[in-house]
């Protein structure tokens, strides 16, 4: 025994050795739903006339390693709206079931009603939102895109924290940097949004892929693009880069041997 | 009558020296004053059909459905007791959906009938409760194609999901009738409820077996059936109800839907001209079930 309360009731330092703290309980919180683990890169959408072009490439992450080449993060809702996933692959998953029990629920009504997109963001927004309260959230960014209830195109986003916002285009990750602002110089708002063809805004989102995959370590070449209009869901999920050029690798200078 | 004062039909779950169990024969009496109910399985899908008894003529026409969606593939219906038609729906969804938490994948007509049975079974065998006063028929289709798993979303090895038998084809439409005592059969066409004498003599004239009827031919057949099994009843006011489950690239892609109301009018208009055609000849009258079925009558 000694004069500091820290070590009464236990073995003596001089006798037995320092105590090994690692045998001592971990009495905190659970930390495994902290961070993401497996990942998946940018989602970007753009609004056109009729409807949303939406876009996210097939690769999931393990940290910097590209470990799943083929993950569908396109998932569609009855029809009515596609949900691009970025952040956390498993939590994808999870959400993915939830919405499938949800659209199963939603046919027991007789009504016929079905939930549109912009019921199935608010119902999304409010998922991660409980759950980031309960310290255990979510670990995704996500785009909802479709049309509303009067048919009018649709799209939002949705993030771990419950946060939401709209805009005529949007992106997740990487793209809210690099793929936004060619975006945005194509439609800085909804009138210019509501101006654009399909086939312009295909284009567009086409060419933020390309970006995207020129500049974002942790992205594919493969890539899933989904046109979502009043008539329905037109989702490609092998979609390859085409016309790439790496020209502009060579006059990159400061990395690696090319110091100047 | 040799069961009144026996006091073997007193309580549910109790043999009678002759080996019957009188509360479940009960059971079936509520049943058989059910509006008529009928399935019939085609070959690209199955129809579902209620002869819904109009009550009151302060209720909302087409509200108070009849056929109840069980999963996004597979729907039910009843004749007899309607709230014990509505706790057996809700239980069959509490079992399709606890069948896609645990294994990730839609639960095939086949398991859910059995699930089903055995929870009505359960109902014969306590002396706390009764027996379930419907016979249910439950029809789905179960996907002809390799399904990806709930939430799943890479490709999976190429050669798909193992255990597969060459050349031998899965999914496809099915069809089971449920009864209070919990027996279940797949069937080729079902019927139960009042006209079920009637609904069963004409479905068995579709030679079902054979696996020639088209869906669309399906729901025509079933709305006559329903009004030939009303026929006996006229007096009583109804409404026809149908649901129908093509396959995948048929109709309704799988799912259970109602049968839309352009193609409902039309089955009914052939319906009702088929009745008025053969007015004059006689119906095959339905039996009144032999005496066995007095004994059960108090």
């Amino acid at each position: 025994m000694n004069h500091l309360p820290q070590g009464w009731g236990r073995p003596r330092d001089d006798v037995y050795g320092a105590y090994d703290a690692s045998y001592l309980q971990n009495s905190g919180p659970n930390q495994h739903t902290q961070q993401p683990v497996v990942t998946g890169t940018s989602v970007v959408a753009l609004k056109f006339k009729e409807g949303v072009v939406i876009a996210a490439d097939n690769l999931a992450s393990y940290g910097s390693l590209a470990r799943f080449t083929d993950v569908k993060r396109l998932r569609t809702f009855a029809d009515a709206a596609v949900v691009g996933f970025g952040g956390d692959v498993s939590d994808m998953q999870y959400l993915d079931r939830l919405l499938t029990s949800l659209d199963t629920e939603e046919a027991y009504g007789t009504t016929g009603h079905t939930l549109n997109a912009h019921n199935l963001h608010t119902y999304l927004s409010k998922v991660f939102y409980k759950r980031r309260s309960e310290f255990n959230p979510l670990w995704n960014q996500v785009l909802v895109a479709g049309v509303d209830q009067e048919k009018k195109p649709f799209l939002a986003s949705a993030d771990l924290l419950g946060t939401t916002f709209s805009a005529p285009s949007l992106a997740t990750g990487f793209g809210a940097h690099l793929a936004q602002p060619i975006l945005r110089t194509l439609a800085p708002d909804e009138e210019a949004a509501a101006g654009l063809s399909k086939e312009q805004a295909v284009e567009a989102i086409k060419e933020c892929m390309k970006v995207l995959f020129y500049r974002d370590a942790r992205s594919m070449d493969k890539y899933s693009i989904a046109v979502v209009t009043k008539d329905g869901i037109d989702l490609r999920e092998n979609e390859k880069l085409e016309a790439q050029s790496w020209a502009f690798a060579e006059k990159i200078r400061g990395y690696g041997t090319q110091v100047n | 009558m040799t069961s009144i004062g026996t006091g073997y039909d007193l309580t549910n779950s109790v043999f009678s020296p002759d080996g019957r169990n009188f509360q479940v024969e009960y059971a079936v009496k509520a049943v058989e004053n059910g509006g008529t109910s009928i399935g019939i399985r085609c070959k690209d899908g199955v129809v579902l059909a209620v002869e819904k008894v109009i009550t009151s003529k302060l209720l909302k026409p087409g509200a108070n459905k009849r056929i109840a969606t069980i999963d996004r593939h597979m729907g039910a219906v009843s004749s007899g007791l309607i709230p014990d038609g509505r706790h057996f729906v809700s239980r069959a969804r509490e079992e399709a959906a606890s069948w896609r938490k645990v294994y990730k994948t839609p639960i095939t007509t086949s398991d859910l009938a059995n699930r089903m049975g055995g929870y009505l079974q359960a109902y014969t065998l306590y002396s706390s409760v009764r027996p379930f006063g419907i016979t249910a028929i439950v029809g789905g289709w179960d996907s002809e194609r390799e399904l990806p798993v709930d939430g799943q979303v890479g490709s999976g090895p190429s050669i798909g999901a193992g255990g597969k038998v060459e050349g031998k084809k899965y999914g496809g439409p099915g069809l089971y009738m449920i009864e209070p005592s919990g027996l279940y059969w797949g069937y080729y066409g079902a019927a139960t409820g009042k006209g079920r004498q009637t609904a069963k003599a004409e479905l068995e004239k579709l030679d079902l077996a054979a696996g020639k009827l088209s869906l669309e031919d399906g729901v025509k057949e079933a709305a006559k059936i329903i009004y030939i099994a009303h026929d006996d009843n006229k007096d009583k006011e109804f409404e026809l109800e149908m649901t129908w489950i093509s396959g995948l690239d048929g109709p309704t892609k799988g799912r259970h839907e109602e049968v839309p109301k352009d193609i409902l009018e039309e089955a009914e208009r052939l319906a009702k001209k088929a009745l008025e055609g053969d007015d004059d000849e006689e119906e095959i009258k339905e039996e009144d079930k032999p005496a066995e079925g007095d004994k059960m009558e108090e």
